[in-house]
């Protein structure tokens, strides 16, 4: 995951010119094989994703499979009306705002981190291992031990606490992994010139440090929120008696057979979708408006 | 390892600012771990109650169950056919933005269009193959028109192929990733004194490429495994029940409030995935790996 930002600000700076054998000159066999295989790929991989966001817009007659039977908005006015679906709007709501709660809590925590790894310290490994540990580890037993936790400590397990935690052992890794990246690109001298200029170690934090960073950060907030939008192994064991909304549609998919479980897939995917433009679109200004600085 | 070397000041001031990260992982990972151990141990009466103690049972019946060995041999089998998938895929996917796509901007763009549905809802998008798998498909539609097949095809949904194209379909970008973080590091110059040289495109590959890409590989190897070990709701959702992981019994377990077999069942899985990942470790060092 850390390449890609690395990459994306790799992109910034003059590209050096990449066409090196064994592809220069003509296209050898090989470019034409790995290029339908890429596009084969592409295409495996949004195709399916496509087809239910069409078929989420049938009329009432729908089913879950093609041919599309007639066109119409019904199956989204059913997904936030009838009571059989479910609590859909309840859960939705939750959703984005547990996953604001922990995007907060991941960037502040994933860039202290970040600041602490840069240097060695006695235990550092043992802190990294929990943290890769935490990643690997299966979310539903972890799931599974954080409600029984709560439970032998007398706490009722809910979305904002048990199931926030729950999550945080789950975007906080992946967090602290992208600063990684992000932090070894970042030159200790900039510190040193900041110190000599007589700032404080806070405002060389907040002056220099966080603003080199931004778009780092900004990635990490996309980790943060995308991952706790979606995370769904971790929360059913914690999330109590109310549900977020990839439990919503778990219990849909075992449910449910009409198209308003891919009507839920298409609005879920919307906001998915609207929230990568953001940051993407973010990171990209960031990058420009330096790139522009620097020229001018 | 060099605790010696460093100022106790430098140590108050890196454990200042990873507190905040451990605050939340003791609590949410050490200890929740912690009390799927100690759950293992205990004895149950069969409704969910625990009665703290310490007894064996729970280990000896799940590892006398015959239906353990089954779950591990499906687990496996699972876990080795997405891992070939996703590498070859992954890797030359990642080959081909790498070494053949020439413009750096397009690269990019092309790495991005693989990542995005990362970051949208697995869940989601393992339904999404119902319409193309499913008995009314579209690849069965498209398979009889064309009359290659007079009776749909069933073992295309809820199947073990199904559940493991669900798994190829969502973790390939997990080897596409570190790879092509290690392949874009591969000095390019490399490649062209290895042609100067007459080296064979195959050599390139064999002598060059891969073993340069060998921590990439490692790290989506470490991703892929512990991922389709620890999951359950791909295999419970796309074999239709037809076959049961390690994990998802383990979520039936859950489901009849069986928690120490469960647990115990779910401590043996955990020592096996630290075996695997830690094996993996050992040929590479991951957290230099992803500073360089």
């Amino acid at each position: 995951m850390s390449a890609m930002i690395a990459d994306m600000q790799r992109a910034v700076v003059p590209a050096t010119n990449k066409a090196i054998a064994p592809s220069r000159g003509g296209r050898p066999w090989t470019f034409y094989a790995l290029s339908s295989l890429f596009a084969l790929y592409v295409l495996a991989l949004y195709g399916p994703m496509i087809c239910i966001y069409i078929l989420s817009f049938q009329d009432i007659r729908g089913g879950l499979v093609f041919p599309m039977k007639g066109h119409s908005l019904h199956w989204f006015v059913d997904l936030f009306t009838q009571v059989r679906t479910g609590d859909v709007k309840g859960s939705f709501d939750r959703s984005i705002k547990l996953a604001v709660i922990v995007t907060i809590i991941t960037v502040v925590i994933s860039f202290l981190a970040g600041l602490g790894f840069r240097r060695r310290f006695t235990g550092d490994a043992v802190v990294f291992y929990m943290m890769i540990g935490s990643l690997v580890a299966p979310g539903l037993v972890l799931g599974l031990g954080t409600g029984l936790l709560f439970q032998a400590l007398g706490l009722n397990a809910s979305w904002y606490t048990s199931a926030l935690g729950a999550q945080l052992s789950w975007t906080l890794p992946f967090g602290v992994l992208v600063m990684f990246a992000v932090m070894s690109r970042y030159n200790r001298a900039w510190d040193e010139a900041a110190y000599d200029l007589g700032a404080s170690r806070w405002q060389t934090i907040w002056l220099v440090i966080v603003p080199v960073l931004a778009p780092g950060i900004v990635a990490v907030a996309l980790f943060g929120f995308t991952l706790s939008y979606d995370e769904f192994a971790r929360s059913l064991q914690t999330a109590g008696s109310l549900n977020t909304l990839p439990l919503e549609i778990w219990s849909m998919t075992l449910n449910v057979t009409s198209p308003s479980l891919y009507a839920l897939g298409t609005v879920t995917t919307i906001i998915s979708f609207i929230v990568i433009g953001v940051s993407l679109g973010t990171i990209v200004l960031i990058q420009k408006k330096r790139g522009g600085q620097a020229k001018g | 390892m060099q605790s010696s070397q460093i100022a106790p000041r430098a140590n108050l001031a890196g454990w200042l600012y990873v507190s905040p990260l451990v605050l939340v992982l003791v609590p949410f990972f050490v200890a929740p771990i912690l009390v799927v151990l100690a759950a293992s141990f205990f004895a149950t009466d069969g409704f969910g109650g625990l009665t703290p103690g310490f007894t064996l049972s729970n280990y000896i019946e799940v590892l006398h169950s015959a239906l353990t060995l089954k779950l591990y041999i499906a687990t496996v089998k699972f876990t080795v056919l997405t891992w070939i998938f996703t590498l070859i895929i992954g890797f030359f996917v990642a080959y081909f933005l790498v070494f053949h796509v020439r413009n750096q901007l397009l690269a990019i763009g092309l790495f991005l269009l693989c990542t995005v549905p990362f970051w949208t809802s697995n869940i989601i998008r393992m339904i999404s193959w119902i319409p193309l798998l499913g008995k009314e498909g579209l690849i069965n539609q498209a398979l009889l028109a064309t009359g290659a097949i007079h009776q749909p095809l069933e073992v295309l949904l809820f199947s073990d192929l199904a559940v493991v194209i669900a798994y190829v379909h969502q973790l390939t970008i997990f080897m596409i990733v570190p790879i092509f973080n290690s392949m874009a590091r591969i000095d390019k110059k490399l490649i062209e004194a290895a042609v100067d040289a007459g080296a064979s495109r195959f050599d390139i590959m064999r002598l060059i490429v891969v073993p340069m890409s060998k921590s990439g590989i490692a790290l989506g190897t470490i991703f892929v495994v512990s991922i389709v070990m620890g999951d359950f709701f791909v295999v419970k959702v796309m074999s239709g029940g037809g076959s049961a992981s390690v994990v998802s019994a383990f979520y039936e377990d859950v489901g009849v409030l069986q928690y120490p077999t469960a647990a115990a069942s779910a401590v043996l899985l955990t020592l096996v995935l630290i075996a695997i990942v830690s094996l993996i470790l050992r040929t590479v060092d991951i957290r230099q790996e992803i500073a360089r």
